[in-house]
């Protein structure tokens, strides 16, 4: 039992007794059920697998179990639950920002993480901090604008 | 702008923010085995055998053998198999189906499995391939007449890609055996009767044993139109075969390299043109439809009718053929056959603009079409045609006429500015009277005792918004708050068949029969009773009858219109263009919810851009498409195009609800035309004649403009 990867997930303490090279995003959606992380290549390259580890906004299906020791990961299930989200989910519904939903979750912890870092984005910046998350159906304008919102109306929160 | 037009929050906005959305992936019971297909790995060869090692308990391996009924795929001709006959046809094709309760176990076993072939002659160059699906032909005038009149006569080929419609979410589909021998079938998809007749006929069940229901769909484009009827037979099979759940999810490089996208084309334009006006067309355009026919005849149909573009052109031949070759089959992707002519005819009407010495867009407004004049197919355009408004409303959002003087001035440094503009249309609904002789849309309207009325169709939201503007229609009818209005995922064992999800339809066709049943409800409406109210299709009278045979008639009753604006800079160091500004005005009619038909327009738009500046995909002499991954194959990120603008221009079209029409595919036709005219004044003024026209090409030009 000592071998078991100890991590919290969603504000949970967790022990992972599987394999340390298990892919993070397989792992949450099949061992946790937590669906919201969304698959879109395993490669790396679209985002849609998108969490945050200890506050750093992570393509999960990059990432082996064996490096979660020890961490914070946060997924939407989690996310879902805080003001953070409230604000941007307000934000996006009042722009209509969600098309297919795809990307979505992980569109939305890469708001997060980018209104951490920079509470008050540029149109360039909020344009920089999602481009590691790709969306198909919006053409992305929405979802700047929404972010643009949540930064003002969170005003303070970040 | 009516009040209808005022935006809410979208209906499935909340499930699909918070991930709590069911895609078919979600569903998680420990009883779902995973299937995944055996492709072909030759384009073509004789299947000569197929060695499977001996199977772990509780795997299996399904293929042709194993299907109960026609192992053919029902979807126009019907000649794509369920899994590979003796041949297969294009490196991809499914030969068989791996299913079992481990995912590495299932795909140890792929990997493990020979299969034997013998080589047979590829084709991957549709003008090397003898075999032609469709040839159709539309005259109009005397073409040689006007040829022979002619001050002087131009000819140019244009060659247009593949494109992916690379929804985020890949195909997917989950088959479950049910109690009596029924068959429940789900997952990603566009038009849930579609799926229902090809899967009846090839498990040979009949309708009552069947049912197909949508999952929450992450994207579709047109992908989704025909590939789940092919997934779903498969997945379908395997679960009678083994008496279990079956899902199977393609991965991205399956997705990418195997399921059907927009058909790379091959358009020869010879264009006469006396005292500085076009007098007549002959158009020779050829599509690249791959192994099977699946989508390809009504694709090409809607392509060569668009091919004369915007403009009245009174001679016309126009010869279109859908050509077989060892490619995977090429299929639906919004805009449906419309942006491969449209981007020639845009840019061969620029060349001549140019040769003759007069502004494009001058040219261009010349010969565009009014309210009154014939189409293409000796129809009419009923309706205004507002396209001289739109100009002058881009021009004074982005100046183009002032930028279009001032960049055609020698540019010499690293950076060279172009600015172009494009006019297109998008016919709305079914091409000619396949929505009369085919679709027979039904909708209904059930309302319960209660007070609540359920939406009853087989649309489905797959992102563009259709549970959000349907329950407005009905909800504003009704007079009703929209929460007693319930629009749930179509389950084919509840909601009669209306239609199809393409095609531009759904709000304009759909969106107006559930009008009229509103209407009808409010009328008859009593408290306290259970209520049911059908509407069926009307063909609006005003049509001039469409025959197949000889293209002549009303192909479509109206038109959405766009004009583009692409403003670019190019580096001439690495070649890239740069997007400084896409600005795209459209009228789709009365939007049902303005910030829905923004985002469709945005979203279709930026597919537009990528498809002519980026989104570069290939199949070498084998066959083989290699650009199978997000790192080759390149879609537009938040970065590529910053600054896009989007504005409506409406006419409203009065057989649809409230006045709207086609909206969806509109978007994703038009920005070539303008992105290639951009290039060609950043480049000086050369001639083009391909896209996708990437950074690489540009470095070509510029080298081969050098040794000049
Ligand atoms: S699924 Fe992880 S980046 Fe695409
Ligand atoms: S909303 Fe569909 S991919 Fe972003």
């Amino acid at each position: 039992m000592s071998d078991a990867i100890r991590f919290t997930l969603n504000g949970e303490e967790t022990l992972y007794n599987g394999n340390p090279a298990d892919r993070l995003l397989d792992v949450l959606r099949e061992t946790y059920k937590l669906t919201g992380v969304k698959c879109g290549c395993k490669e790396g390259e679209c985002g849609a697998c998108s969490v945050l580890m200890d506050g750093e906004l992570i393509n999960s299906c990059m990432v082996a179990l064996g490096r979660c020791e020890g961490s914070n990961i946060v997924t939407i299930e989690g996310f879902s639950k805080t003001e953070h989200f409230q604000v941007i989910d307000k934000a996006y519904a009042a722009v209509s920002a969600v098309q297919c939903g795809y990307c979505i979750p992980g569109m939305v912890l890469a708001t997060e993480a980018l209104l951490v870092k920079t509470p008050h984005p540029t149109e360039e910046e909020i344009r920089t901090g999602l481009s590691g998350n790709l969306c198909r159906c919006t053409g992305y304008n929405a979802i700047v604008k929404a972010v643009q919102i949540a930064a003002k109306e969170g005003d303070g929160l970040w | 702008m009516g009040q209808i037009s005022g935006s809410v929050v979208k209906r499935d906005h909340s499930t699909k923010f918070s991930g709590a959305a069911i895609y078919v992936g979600d569903y998680m019971e420990s009883d779902i085995l995973t299937g995944k297909i055996l492709h072909s790995q030759k384009a073509h060869a004789k299947l000569i055998e197929v060695k499977v090692p001996e199977l772990p308990a509780g795997y299996y391996y399904v293929d042709r053998r194993d299907v109960p009924g026609d192992n053919n795929v029902n979807i126009v001709k019907d000649d794509m198999p369920v899994f590979a006959r003796e041949t297969v046809e294009y490196i991809g094709e499914a030969i068989g189906m791996v299913c079992g309760p481990d995912e590495s176990m299932v795909e140890h076993i792929l990997s493990a499995i020979e299969v034997v072939y013998e080589d047979l002659p590829v084709v991957t160059d549709v003008l090397k391939s003898d075999t032609a699906f469709f040839d159709y032909t539309i005259t109009k005038g005397d073409i040689d007449k006007a040829f022979k009149e002619a001050d002087k006569v131009y000819e140019e080929v244009f060659e247009t890609g593949f494109q992916d419609q690379t929804y985020l979410e890949t195909q997917g589909m989950m088959a479950e055996p049910q109690a009596e021998g029924r068959v429940f079938l789900h997952g990603s998809l566009q038009c849930p009767y579609y799926v229902l007749n090809a899967v009846t006929r090839a498990l040979g069940l009949p309708r009552e044993k069947v049912h197909i229901a949508q999952d929450a769909t992450g994207g579709g484009f047109g992908g989704k139109e025909d590939y789940p009827s092919i997934l779903g037979c498969q997945v379908g099979v395997a679960a009678v075969a083994t008496g279990h759940k079956v899902r199977c999810i393609f991965g991205r490089r399956e997705d990418l390299e195997f399921t059907p996208k927009k058909h790379p084309s091959h358009n020869t334009y010879k264009v006469a043109v006396k005292d500085g006006r076009v007098t007549a067309m002959d158009v020779d355009v050829i599509f690249n439809g791959g192994a099977y026919t699946t989508l390809s005849a009504v694709v090409l149909q809607r392509g060569i009718i668009c091919a004369n573009g915007v403009y009245d052109v009174p001679n016309l031949h126009i010869r279109g053929r859908a050509i077989k070759t060892n490619t995977v089959p090429s299929g639906a992707y919004r805009g449906f056959g419309g942006p491969q002519t449209f981007v020639s005819v845009e840019m061969v009407m620029d060349h001549i603009a140019r040769d003759l010495g007069i502004r494009p867009l001058e040219f261009k407004l010349k010969h565009l079409v009014k309210k009154g004049d014939s189409t293409s197919t000796s129809g009419k355009y009923h309706f205004d045609v507002p396209i001289v408004e739109m100009v002058e409303e881009l021009d004074r959002i982005c100046d183009y006429r002032k930028k279009r003087e001032m960049y055609a001035k020698p540019q010499t440094g690293r950076y060279r500015r172009g600015i172009g503009l494009s006019m297109c249309f998008h016919g709305a609904g079914f091409t000619g009277s396949g929505e009369r002789d085919f679709i027979k849309a039904v909708v209904r309207l059930k309302k319960s005792a209660d007070g609540m009325v359920t939406i009853l169709i087989s649309n489905t939201d797959m992102g563009q918004g259709l549970r959000t503007i349907m329950p407005k229609i009905v909800a504003k009818e009704l007079d009703l708050p929209l929460t007693q209005i319930i629009y749930e995922y179509p389950d084919t064992d509840f909601v009669p068949d209306s239609g199809p999800t393409v095609a531009s339809r759904s709000t304009m066709v759909v969106g107006e029969l559930l009008c009229q049943a509103a209407k009808r409800l409010r009328a008859e409406w009593q408290d306290g009773e259970e209520q049911m109210i059908e509407e069926h299709y009307k063909h609006p009278e005003f049509l001039i009858p469409f025959s197949l045979d000889d293209f002549k008639g009303d192909a479509y009753p109206t038109y959405s219109w766009l004009v583009n604006v692409i403003e670019l800079e190019i580096d001439t160091y690495t070649g890239r263009p740069q997007v400084l500004g896409a600005y795209g005005c459209f009228d789709v009619g009365t939007p049902i919810d303005y910030n829905i038909v923004v985002g469709q327009m945005e979203g279709g738009f930026l597919q537009s851009i990528g498809y002519a500046s980026m989104e570069y995909m290939t199949a070498d002499k084998t066959g083989r498409i290699r650009n199978n991954s997000f790192s080759d194959y390149i879609i537009p990120t938040a970065m590529d195009v910053p600054n896009l603008k989007v504005i409506l221009h409406t006419v409203e079209y009065p057989e649809g609800p409230y006045g709207a029409k086609g909206a969806g595919e509109l978007p994703a036709v038009g920005a070539p035309g303008a992105y290639m005219e951009a290039v060609e004044q950043a480049l000086e003024s050369v001639d083009l004649h391909h896209i996708p026209f990437t950074a690489e090409d540009v470095l070509k030009s510029l080298e081969e403009a050098e040794k000049k």
